[in-house]
């Protein structure tokens, strides 16, 4: 097996900048350097030729209109300014916010600043494989209910909300829908108008584009989606994001997104294969290994096995090899047990050993046979040395066992 | 986290696991740790009554590279001394052993439960053999 080591397999984190990319947005680091806001020169035109160009490259993608789509620094500020933007400007209408315990914290941190400023903020639970259902966003819609914000797909399980018959409901009911797409624009086919979004947040850095850009979209018609600003300044950004654009950042955007749409239904295909190759090599391999989320409703390029009686950190130091997840990427320092496994119900030991494997446009399969064969090699390792699967064999039930904590 | 090379040697060839009877008269186990904390250490030690000396040491270990060389380490000092000093082993010293950083501190107190743990075990089982074969030697 030819691979070259260290294996890069945590691109629900980030991906590399295809090379094709980065190509597009050289220039516009140097010979064409103007600002897309300056309209009295050559240089601004240019910038701002680019900077339309890639408008339509990313509308493309979700089926919106050019103008529509919102330069920002990436998904955390898109979903900043969506939420906090959507929530002040619609405040005499109402306060109450509906959203999911599964959302990413670039998400549920602000809807906790709203919560202290006096918004009511209803917090939906997923099911055990981690969807959230447009029927329980139906059931939590009230008369002064603003803006439901509900993740697309999940960055830590890669399950696949209901976002299409989430989007009717908020249609039916006339409320603002927000959708962080961060994890699914790009690697599935995205269309705004048929799922019934009104803002969505997408980061270039997801999607083989470079860091430090991202889009939110906003809907000019039917409804008209209107926010309060975070950032002011020049009025960039339709008045909604004022600070001058990075335009080489945004030519890489638009670049990233265009390769998304020509070769995403190959690339889905193949991605699907190796991540099921994936899962079943090591689930027939280790018997105690548990695919967390949906089998078949999740994204195609998104792994997350659990392996109970194994702690991850000692699982991870097995594939120093591989660059991998364990639990949530942003919060994994912390080495606190995921929210996002608590919140399917999965116990504290479980949590404790979840791997995300995310697969990439730049992954081989000699490299997914690789990391299978380790992962094997690991977990057995480790289960062979763990008191708690004893336990398990003996017929103990863990969960009832008085530990001496200490 | 960088480990140092005595830690990750310990991981990849772990000194005594496996089990001991746990209802062997001269077997003495510690379980410590809790699930939820993300370190659960099983360690025993089979000891001669007549030398007092420990014969056999044996763990497993469910928690992070730290904490499986931790109990490693221990059942290798252990192994060959006699119960008396087993029980002086203090967690500074596999601190200092196996170099590890301030945040793993606790895998090392943990090691250090584990030993008294199973030593104390040993000792309960001791006492309460002395009361018993008085009569079983009766029969």
């Amino acid at each position: 097996m030819a691979v070259e080591i260290p294996i890069y397999m945590d691109n629900n984190a980030t991906t590399r900048v295809d090379p094709r990319v980065l190509e597009q947005m050289l220039p516009y680091f140097s010979e064409k350097f103007g600002n897309a806001a300056s309209r009295n020169h050559s240089f601004g035109w240019e910038a701002e030729d680019a900077v339309d160009n890639a408008r339509r490259q990313v509308g493309a993608l979700i089926g919106a209109d050019p103008k529509e789509i919102l330069w920002t620094s990436g998904s955390t500020e898109s979903n900043n300014l969506a939420i906090k933007g959507a929530a002040h400007m619609y405040a005499e209408k109402g306060k109450h916010i509906i959203t999911s315990t599964m959302e990413h914290k670039a998400v549920i941190d602000p809807c906790k600043r709203l919560a202290k400023e006096g918004y009511d903020v209803t917090w939906l639970e997923p099911d055990g494989y981690g969807i959230v259902y447009a029927q329980q966003v139906a059931e939590a819609i009230r008369d002064d209910t603003i803006l439901v914000t509900i993740m697309w797909a999940n960055n830590e399980i890669g399950t696949i909300n209901e976002v299409s018959e989430i989007g009717t409901v908020c249609k039916e009911k006339g409320v603002i829908f927000h959708t962080d797409a961060t994890q699914y624009v790009g690697k599935m086919p995205a269309d705004v108008n048929k799922a019934g979004i009104d803002l969505l947040s997408a980061s270039a850095h997801k999607m083989y584009g470079p860091k430090g850009v991202g889009v939110l979209y906003v809907r000019r018609r039917r409804p008209r989606a209107r926010l309060e600003p975070i950032m002011e300044g020049g009025g960039h950004e339709r008045g909604m994001r004022s600070g001058t654009l990075n335009v080489p950042g945004i030519v890489g955007m638009g670049a990233a997104a265009e390769i998304c749409n020509n070769e995403m239904s190959d690339e889905a295909i193949r991605l699907a294969g190796l991540s099921h190759k994936l899962v079943k090599g090591i689930t027939d391999q280790v018997e105690t290994a548990v695919l967390n989320g949906h089998p078949t409703r999740r994204l195609p390029h998104t792994t997350n096995i659990s392996f109970p009686y194994v702690e991850g950190e000692s699982l991870l130091m097995a594939l120093k090899d591989i660059a991998l997840s364990s639990g949530s990427a942003c919060t994994s320092a912390s080495l606190e047990p995921s929210y996002i496994l608590k919140a399917l119900g999965a116990s504290d030991e479980l949590a404790h050993s979840s791997i995300r494997f995310g697969l990439g446009r730049f992954n081989t399969e000699d490299e997914v046979d690789y990391v299978v064969d380790k992962v094997i090699h690991a977990a057995q390792h480790l289960l062979m040395m763990s008191p708690l699967y004893d336990m398990v064999l003996e017929g103990v039930d863990l969960s009832k066992v008085e530990w001496a904590a200490h | 986290m960088a480990y140092s090379e005595k830690v990750i040697e310990h991981y990849e060839n772990p000194r005594n696991v496996g089990t001991l009877d746990k209802d062997a008269p001269n077997v003495g186990t510690g379980i410590v740790g809790a699930p939820e904390c993300g370190d659960v250490m099983k360690l025993q030690i089979k000891v001669n009554p007549q030398t007092g000396v420990i014969e056999d040491t044996k763990f497993k270990t469910f928690g992070c590279g730290s904490a499986i060389a931790s109990s490693s380490l221990a059942t290798e000092w252990m192994k060959g001394r006699t119960v008396e000093e087993a029980e002086a082993i203090q967690n500074t010293q596999i601190v200092q052993e196996l170099s590890l950083p301030p945040v793993k501190i606790h895998c090392s107190v943990l090691a250090e439960d584990a030993i008294k743990a199973a030593i104390a075990d040993y000792k309960k089982k001791q006492d309460q053999q002395v009361d018993q074969p008085v009569a079983a030697a009766a029969n």
